[in-house]
């Protein structure tokens, strides 16, 4: 028998990722009052995805341009993406940029920058392939993080503590506490803003303090930034943290995806920030990722990152799409308040602020599992068994609806 | 060297030695080495860092016309005009890909009707071009091929094989393949080395158009490779990169992928349209497993989702709709057809072209090999100095093994080039 025969044979069902499972689950509810409050993605007021007007302008500006085609990108990706992506992140006016100690690489979406960081990171940090050094990503966190720096070889994935189930916000004292006993060099995973799952970031001083235990303790700053925009309507507002610990000195990464705030979520439009000591540290840096790049997908795809490119570099659309994002932003900044007032109106037991403190694209209701479990089985409402929700998925039409039943599940499910 | 450099380095990261206002003089990075260029990729950097007028570029592999311009097929044209219109939304494909894509994707290579496909036993998915499903591969075989740790590569191979599957965690031995005295097919070594490779070890084959050599066993030679391999109970790896590309015809080039499915190899494939659609940038390919039946074939998708999530989440659309939409529409397809037929062609024409041109130069050494050879590279039998010359004397890139992209040459460029061979090499 051929030996491939053989092999599959022992290869075990994995479960499916819980978020996918969700959204399956959903389609497949005959329930005509049915709500998907799981996957992160934007809707709009009528539930329908939403393709940005600015990205629609520049596709037609793409098919109708003649000239260009579908050439292998360089292995680190378009040049003017990587720039103008880094520019979005930094600040046009970075001190970093104007010093030349900024680097990029174009990665498939989020999860690519985070990879390739992870990858480098093991290879280069701390020592040479140095698979113990201990990285650090919040509890909880997106439930990716941890694969991806698992799969890249670190042995050593611990959570720091970060949300306070009790009084449903930062765990300030928990989190500095981890900072100060985490072994020296230790890589900590930041959420540059409107943190998922949680929606809560730190403040500013809380930032600064944070900033001030990883100086000390030369811990390695790694900010995942997938809602820039997202959180306040403002990019430059969403990017305070990040652009901070350039100004207090750190060498960082930072993971940038567009696919939220671009819309983009299946172009694969995603970007690694990299901010060193110098120019020199930086050319190194970005010959060892094009070998990284070389052996995972040879060089990124180019639709996406030419898109985003033209885009971020002309004014009038430029101006356009901070506009779209506003109105992305504005929309979930509506939901969380009427969410917040309807539960208030109806007398729902507990409090609810946390509704409108929370920043971003989700929402941690506070729902323990029983009641999730009741939302999707009486009420269709789709979420996250960690009380996680998409405020996305909220519109005028159903949030009502959806009030009721949280309301009736606080009350009737302990 | 190396290990003195870390432990120093890890001994000073460890010290409270330097004053803590010192700290940001220093960077995590000091002993990070600078990585030498691409050996392929590089050649092309090289390439556009030249002034030469005359230069040409017969490094990477990526189809030129003959004004040596960058070809964007017509049906690939009609396709994004096909897309474009249909005002699709932007939302996540799923970890697997676009299910259109990867059911036309296993069709192309395996035939319509082919059993494995009607028995759903076979499980594709989308993955970020060749090089993508290569590594999706090797990490799936890393994983779950436990019982054995070597791949076997043909000598040469692509230079990026070996990259990707030690990445993974495999180890790279190599079977006997090209014979530099005949710049052919080395049938005996390559039996001969086969009929020694421990059970179950992985073994890489070219589909067709084999990248360097362009040489390519015939059909006869496939069959006692299958039958050989069967006895030695080895892992199929087949590697399709360039299919339509070698004869012209998309069915001949995918002959040997399926016998050996017919002959019961449960093979592991992959596939690139980077060359045969022009879909280079957009990043388009697909690695498929063939399963016992259909029941293994979920088990061992599941298990390519959880290898797949933790790198890129889920595929890019763009290349993946436009190669859909040209699989599954038939005046498209046909239209695909004839341009990779023409594009197969041209390069046929070429090669023809180039060995007139060095009998015309005077040169006596045998070039035949370079019509034998197929598909889209030309081991042309150059030595490494040989190349160096032709590169800094001529401004022709290529890359140190000899290896050229016939799809570079034009009639308009290809006396140059025969000029600079036979410069370096009478």
């Amino acid at each position: 028998m051929p030996a491939s025969r053989h092999f599959c044979q022992k290869v075990p069902q994995a479960t499916p990722v819980a978020v996918f499972k969700l959204s399956n689950d959903f389609k497949e509810d005959p329930n005509p009052m049915k709500v998907n409050l799981g996957v992160g993605a934007y809707r709009t007021d009528e539930g329908q995805p939403w393709v940005l007007p600015v990205v629609k302008k520049v596709e037609k500006l793409i098919v109708a341009d003649n000239r260009l085609n579908h050439e292998y990108l360089p292995i680190l990706g378009l040049p003017e993406f990587r720039s103008s992506a880094s520019k979005i992140a930094l600040g046009e006016d970075s001190p970093a940029i104007q010093e030349s100690r900024v680097g990029a690489v174009q990665c498939l979406g989020g999860t690519g920058a985070l990879k390739m960081g992870a990858e480098f990171l093991r290879r280069w940090y701390n020592g040479n392939d140095n698979m113990k050094t201990p990285v650090y990503v919040s509890a909880p966190t997106w439930e990716n993080h941890n694969s991806v720096f698992a799969n890249a070889g670190f042995k050593d994935v611990r959570p720091y503590k970060y949300w306070d189930a009790e009084k449903r916000g930062l765990d300030l004292d928990g989190f500095l506490g981890d900072l100060e006993t985490a072994p020296k060099h230790s890589i900590f995973v930041l959420h540059a803003c409107a943190h998922n799952p949680t929606g809560t970031d730190p403040t500013h001083v809380e930032w600064m303090q944070v900033a001030e235990v990883m100086k000390r303790r030369k811990l390695f700053v790694f900010f995942d930034s997938a809602y820039q925009g997202f959180a306040s309507g403002c990019l430059d507002k969403d990017a305070w943290a990040v652009r901070n610990f350039v100004t207090q000195g750190f060498e960082m990464f930072c993971a940038q995806s567009f696919s939220k705030n671009f819309g983009l979520y299946n172009e694969r439009v995603g970007n690694l920030t990299i901010v060193a000591r110098d120019a020199d540290n930086v050319r190194r840096v970005l010959s060892q990722m094009e070998k990284i790049v070389r052996v995972t997908w040879s060089n990124p795809p180019s639709q996406g990152a030419r898109l985003v490119a033209i885009t971020l570099n002309r004014a009038e659309l430029f101006a356009e799409w901070k506009d779209n994002v506003k109105t992305m932003a504005d929309r979930v900044l509506l939901m969380r308040a009427s969410l917040q007032a309807k539960l208030q109106a109806l007398g729902t037991p507990g409090t609810w602020d946390h509704i409108t403190q929370q920043i971003g694209m989700f929402s941690f209701t506070g729902l323990n599992p029983k009641q999730v479990e009741y939302m999707i089985k009486e009420r269709s409402i789709y979420l996250m068994a960690s009380g996680r929700i998409n405020m996305c998925g909220l519109t005028t039409k159903n949030i009502d609806y959806v009030a009721k039943s949280i309301h009736e599940t606080v009350v009737n499910v302990q | 060297n190396h290990k003195t450099l870390e432990t120093s380095w890890l001994a000073f990261l460890a010290s409270d030695v330097h004053p803590p206002h010192d700290w940001s003089s220093i960077s995590w990075w000091s002993e990070v080495q600078m990585g030498p260029p691409d050996p392929i990729l590089g050649v092309s950097e090289a390439y556009k860092r030249d002034t030469n007028p005359k230069k040409i570029n017969l490094g990477v592999g990526a189809y030129r016309d003959d004004q040596g311009k960058p070809y964007v097929l017509s049906c690939v044209r009609k396709a994004e005009a096909q897309i474009a219109a249909k005002k699709l939304d932007k939302e996540y494909l799923a970890i697997g890909g676009l299910g259109d894509f990867t059911k036309a994707c296993a069709k192309l290579a395996l035939g319509d009707d082919n059993e494995v496909i009607k028995s759903g036993r076979n499980i594709t998915v989308q993955t970020i071009s060749g090089t993508g499903s290569l590594r999706i591969g090797a990490n799936f075989l890393s994983r779950f091929h436990t019982e054995a740790r070597d791949v076997y590569l043909p000598k040469p191979s692509w230079g990026n094989h070996t990259p990707i599957f030690r990445d993974a965690g495999m180890q790279l031995k190599a079977y006997t393949y090209y014979d530099p005295k005949t710049c052919g097919f080395d049938f005996q070594g390559a039996l001969n080395d086969i009929s020694k490779i421990p059970e179950k070890s992985v073994i890489m084959l070219h589909a067709c158009a084999h990248n360097p050599t362009g040489v390519d066993p015939r059909p006869e030679q496939w069959k006692e490779i299958a039958d050989l391999v069967k006895k030695r109970n080895l892992l199929v790896f087949f590697d399709m990169a360039y299919q339509g590309f070698a004869s012209g015809d998309i069915d001949r080039d995918a002959w040997a992928v399926r016998y050996f499915i017919e002959q019961g190899h449960n093979i592991v494939l992959s596939q690139s349209f980077a060359k045969n659609m022009g879909l280079y940038g957009e990043r388009v390919g697909g690695f498929t497993v063939v399963c016992k039946d259909a029941e293994e074939a979920k088990r061992v998708e599941s298990q390519l989702k959880i290898l797949i999530r933790p790198i890129y989440s889920n595929p890019p659309m763009n290349g993946a709709r436009i190669a859909a939409t040209i699989l599954n529409t038939p005046d498209l397809y046909k239209e695909w057809l004839g341009e990779v037929h023409g594009m197969a062609n041209r390069i046929i024409t070429m090669r023809e072209l180039l060995v007139a041109n060095l009998k015309k130069e005077g040169s006596t050494r045998n070039w035949k090999h370079v019509i034998d050879q197929i598909g889209m590279f030309c081991f042309t039998g150059l030595k490494p100095e040989q190349v160096e010359r032709l590169t800094k004397e001529f401004s022709v890139y290529m890359t140190k093994d000899g290896r050229i992209s016939m799809a570079g040459v034009t009639s308009g460029n290809v006396g140059y080039l025969a000029q600079g061979i036979h410069a370096v090499t009478k």
